[in-house]
């Protein structure tokens, strides 16, 4: 099981962090500058696995951002690195070449997207088409750009 | 700011989070967040009613701000109105901002809820799976208890979407993990295992994880579950790289189904039905041959999934230990990634071999790739690859490869990184401690640890190696010979001393014939450290040297003229100060006789578990190595000194125990009138109600019974011995109670300690049990010991221990203090031994409900399962391997022995590490044994 994700910038600025077990906000945010550091530091030809408490660090950089999964002990490995591309896929498929800047400004899709891929740290649905079309769905709503415009700015 | 923003996308939103982009100082953020929130706030309170759209925007502005790192505390109401629109986006953003930011508070939890429950039965797809994952994103008790019944219910029923009853798996699987005894076990169960036959793969996927899940706690409920997964996975191995289409990743049919089903498998022992077993072979055989067929895609992501499915397959063969041919495929499969140009599959084939090691079908397999992975500890540019390495070379030595594998890490240990450096000073201690032939090598292994990386060593470590050679007489010159040589490093750690110093100060005399280490040589190199110690080393010096006068006269002048040095007898530090003192006073009244007692050789230690062992455990957790599995290797290879005759009756008797006359033999039955007979089926007399009896009763002569109520701590101190027989019972400023037990049947031996900590003789020392005793002596002299022995005999079941009184003088005034004896139902205990087969049968026949008792409790300790099977054994009942289908759980049976009657006890265990709960659950023939003993065994974790 997954128990956490956090994405951050090579700067080490978070983006996005999702928590699959309760803890306090305090402890979140220790753990968040702990592991940012973690994996900041390491070099850039090791590999995608760290041994962090009784957990495993498995991360990737995908240009200037860092995904990274808290996993148990006897989860896999691999496939985990596969669980963070898979995430990457489907949001390039929805935002259509996805850069940091779209989960800065949508950062709201970014985690409904994770939440029809991944529930409770399992992975829920791996069929790309059927993750996004969930979230597709939602956006039936699709506005054009004037009407963005015409809102109000705050 | 992106141009458009997807969906509908919030302008205000967007503008916002393009300011905070801009600001250039932390105080500006705050700043324009502080803006933010005030206009947010006058939103939220002015009179005029938000339309949807703008209470989301601003909901989700709240949110923002959070995640940023602030602090937001409103917001939370309109959030949970959001629940409430018919607006998909709007709906969403509310249960976002819930899931995020719950808050325990009661009145909004109710209206969560509440929202929750109308999208549940909304029927609308889409709404029911933002439900679900509402409830399994907070994952809160307060969820569990509202839709715990809800949510099996959801995703049983015929008609539910595959997309609902995905998110319902798994939410009830994060319910599960949360509150297990909130949800409950009903019809619902079997229907969920047929999910695995479900079209949909979506479905399956989910499923599978909540199957795992349950199976660990119910492993009979969901057997079947066996077959359906052996099935299902044959299809999909065997399936062309695109028939799954949606669900093949990069050529690989549908990975993650199969590493979940992979894993489901890994619950329970290989099928016993021929054909299933015979599919799964397949199945395995099937994996191990892809690995070997070139690749479909240079794509990462295919070598990745493919190989996932590879080491999960192999995992599940390692797990059922049972193939040899496979264990053998297995490891030459991953010898060959040892050499992958990939750093992760070569972290993963080292860290998978170590589990290969300890399997006696493929240890000398693994053997054969010690020149690799000896390599790889050399030449790998990454550190925790490294560490694989190393975790590696320590699971795979045996008293072949010791000498070359030691040597290794000691050589590596000169360049290693310090993050690493402590674990693999343990690791060669081990190592040397446990191969050793030739306790030489084992002396010179461990100062070669202290030379290289003298500030790793921990005490455990240098306290081990005195130990040892405490132990065998066969290495103490040899060592006292070697220390001394390495003490003449113009600079030695700190470490070396510590040992040094020890080592010279009991067998220096084993090499004080040698001109060149003649006792004055041996003291002016100790004392030559001495100014550049810290102050624990320069107290153990100064033992050494008290030692010194007692071991070679010829040094006392010298010494003593160091010890009355003002340096010593004026030290700033009490301790040092206190043993100049007490040593020089020592060493100049008492004669030879009484020095030659006082500092008399250490007497051997009692061998017990390896102390760094232990310590590598904690560090480690339990993981695969030669600790734990050696014993499936090579039968009984413990540790060297775990040979040695059990404590109890290679420790020194008392002369006391002697002049009794209760030493050797089995214990039997004494001869009536003899001795104690502690009859522990009556219930000592409860004590009466009402302060402390007058102190004239301390002076009666006979032993009344005892009559104060015990102490507070008394169940406390009590609750210490249930899992073992041996420690301190009592301790206070004037007297020390040890006690030393051993049961066997219903019969028991215990020996009590009355040690007296003053300089001060106790007068009119008198324990009384709550029967009859035979006296002790009725004095006992200052800094001395008494000891009593007890024989007990069980005659029935019995809740209560039996008390102990005791009441003495001290200076004049009478003290008396009332205890608890450790004698509880499950020492007489006698563990029995079966088969999984066996216990589940027993298990079985003890299905009435007043037969079970069942407790679960949160975890006052650790959740160490070394140290939980410890006290299950020390608790008395036999720990049964492979029982319990989870590998996580103890399972435990045995007899209580009375002499009137016997009961039969299965136990089992259900360590949960995520909740930091247990469940303990007795069953025995009769109720009130299963009640108690659950009690008792409850309290010890």
């Amino acid at each position: 099981m997954i128990h956490f994700i956090l994405l951050f910038s090579r700067q080490g600025k978070l983006r996005l962090q999702k928590w699959y077990t309760t803890l306090p906000d305090k402890e979140k945010k220790k753990i968040i500058r702990e592991i940012v550091q973690i994996i900041l530091s390491r070099n850039q030809k090791t590999c995608s696995f760290v041994d962090w408490k009784d957990l495993k660090l498995v991360y990737k950089r995908y240009a200037s951002l860092y995904f990274c999964c808290a996993i148990e002990d006897q989860d896999n490995e691999l496939l985990t690195l596969e669980v963070v591309h898979r995430y990457v896929e489907l949001l390039d498929r929805y935002f259509g070449n996805v850069c940091e800047l779209d989960i800065i400004f949508n950062f709201e899709k970014a985690y409904f997207i994770l939440d029809e891929f991944i529930i409770g740290g399992e992975v829920q649905e791996t069929s790309k088409r059927s993750a996004v079309k969930a979230i597709e769905d939602s956006d039936m709503l699709q506005e054009t750009v004037e009407e963005y415009m015409n809102k109000p700015a705050f | 700011m992106p141009a458009v923003s997807k969906g509908d996308g919030m302008r205000g939103l967007a503008v916002f989070i393009s300011d905070i982009r801009n600001c250039k100082s932390k105080e500006a953020e705050i700043k324009r967040i502080n803006k933010e929130l005030a206009n947010i706030r006058s939103k939220f309170k002015g009179d005029k009613a938000l339309d949807g759209y703008s209470k989301k925007k601003y909901v989700c502005k709240l949110l923002f701000i959070f995640l940023l790192g602030h602090d937001i505390d409103f917001g939370h109401m309109e959030a949970v109105n959001l629940l409430s629109s018919n607006k998909y986006t709007e709906k969403q953003i509310g249960y976002l901002f819930i899931s995020v930011l719950v808050n325990s508070n009661s009145e909004l939890i109710r209206l969560i809820n509440n929202g929750i429950k109308n999208d549940l039965a909304s029927r609308n797809p889409t709404f029911m799976c933002l439900a679900l994952h509402c409830i399994a994103n907070v994952g809160s008790r307060e969820m569990a208890e509202a839709f715990a019944a809800e949510v099996p219910r959801v995703l049983v029923a015929g008609d539910t979407m595959d997309s609902v009853k995905q998110s319902a798996a798994l939410c009830l699987l994060r319910l599960h993990k949360a509150c297990p005894d909130l949800v409950p076990v009903g019809e619902w169960t079997a229907r969920v295992v047929h999910l695995l036959n479900d079209q949909h793969m979506g479905v399956v996927t989910a499923a599978v994880s909540l199957i795992t899940c349950l199976c660990k706690k119910n492993p009979d409920d969901f057997k079947t579950c066996v077959s359906l997964a052996v099935s299902r996975l044959s299809r999909i191995v065997s399936s062309a790289s695109t028939d799954l289409q949606d669900y093949t990743y990069y050529f690989v049919p549908a990975p993650w189904l199969s590493v979940k089903l992979l894993r489901l498998l890994q619950c329970y022992p290989p099928p016993e039905e021929a054909a299933v077993k015979g599919r799964l072979v397949e199945c395995l055989e099937t994996v191990l041959n892809k690995a070997q067929e070139p690749p479909k895609s240079k794509k990462v992501q295919h070598s990745n999934a493919k190989n996932a499915i590879l080491f999960e397959a192999i995992a599940l063969i390692i797990h059922y230990d049972s193939e040899p041919n496979l264990l053998v495929r297995a490891c030459n499969q991953l010898g060959q990634f040892l050499q992958h140009r990939e750093t992760n599959l070569r972290y993963l084939a080292l860290e998978s071999m170590c589990a290969l090691a300890s399997s006696e079908f493929s240890h000398e397999a693994v053997k054969t790739h010690i020149d690799t992975v000896i390599g790889a500890l050399k030449t790998e540019r990454d550190v925790s690859v490294r560490q694989r390495a190393a975790d590696l070379l320590y699971a795979m030595c045996d008293r072949s490869t010791a000498q070359q594998i030691v040597a290794e890490m000691l050589s590596y240990l000169e360049t290693a990184d310090y993050a690493i450096r402590e674990e693999i000073v343990l690791k060669v201690a081990i190592l040397a401690e446990k191969y050793a032939v030739d306790y030489s090598w084992y002396v010179d292994t461990i100062l070669n640890l202290i030379r290289i990386a003298g500030d790793y060593v921990s005490e455990e470590v240098w306290y081990r190696v005195i130990q040892i050679v405490i132990n065998r007489d066969d290495v103490q010159g040899y060592a006292a010979k070697t220390v001394f040589e390495a003490l003449q490093a113009p600079a030695c750690h700190e470490n070396m001393v510590k040992v040094g110093g020890y080592i010279l100060g009991e067998f220096g005399n084993l090499i004080a014939g040698d001109p060149r280490s003649s006792p004055l040589v041996q003291f002016g190199l100790l004392h030559s450290k001495f100014h550049l110690c810290s102050v624990a080393t320069r107290a153990l010096l100064l033992s050494t040297y008290i030692k010194f006068i007692n071991l070679f006269p010829e040094t006392k002048g010298t010494i003593q003229e160091v010890l009355r040095a003002g340096s010593q007898l004026r030290n700033a530090d009490v301790e040092l100060q206190q043993r100049a003192v007490e040593y020089l006073k020592l060493s100049s009244i008492a004669s030879t006789d009484v020095l030659a007692t006082v500092l008399e050789e250490m007497p051997p230690f009692p061998e017990r578990e390896s102390s760094i062992l232990a310590k590598l455990k904690k560090k480690r957790g339990p993981g695969p190595g030669p600790e734990g599995d050696e014993g499936r290797r090579d039968g009984g290879a413990e540790l060297n000194g775990g040979g040695e005759p059990p404590p109890s009756t290679a420790s020194t008797p008392s002369p006391s125990a002697d002049l009794l006359g209760f030493r050797g033999g089995a214990p039997a039955p004494p001869p009536a009138g003899s001795s104690l007979l502690v009859d522990v089926e009556t219930p000592p007399n409860p004590p009466p109600p009402g302060g402390a009896p007058p102190d004239d009763a301390f002076l009666g002569a006979g032993p009344p019974p005892p009559d104060a109520p015990p102490l507070p701590e008394a169940d406390e101190l009590l609750n210490k011995f249930v899992c073992k027989n041996n420690g301190v019972l009592f301790e206070n400023q004037l007297l020390q109670i040890g006690v030393k037990s051993e049961f066997r049947q219903n019969l028991g031996r215990m020996y009590l300690f009355y040690g007296n900590k003053t300089s001060v003789p106790f007068q009119s020392f008198v324990p009384t049990l709550a029967v009859q005793t035979r006296a002790v002596e009725p004095g006992v002299e200052g800094g001395a010991q008494v000891q009593q022995v007890l024989n007990i005999e069980c005659l029935g079941e019995f809740r209560g221990a039996p008390l102990l009184g005791l009441r003495f003088r001290y200076g004049g005034a009478p003290q008396s203090l009332t205890l608890k004896l450790p004698v509880t139902l499950n020492k007489f205990f006698q563990a029995s031994e079966m088969g999984a087969q066996d216990f589940f049968q027993r298990w079985k026949q003890l299905s009435m409900p007043q037969q079970e008792a069942q407790k679960i409790f949160k975890a006052a300790h650790p959740m160490d399962p070394e140290v939980t099977k410890a006290k299950l054994l020390g608790f008395g009942s036999a720990l049964l391997e492979k029982v319990d289908p989870n590998p996580d759980n103890f399972v435990g049976a045995g007899i209580i022995q009375t002499k009137t009657l016997q009961v039969g006890c299965l136990l089992r265990l259900e360590p949960n590490a995520q909740a930091q709960m247990y469940r303990l659950t007795l069953r025995t023939s009769k109720e009130s044994v299963s009640k108690h003993l659950c009690d008792l065994l409850a309290m010890q974790f």
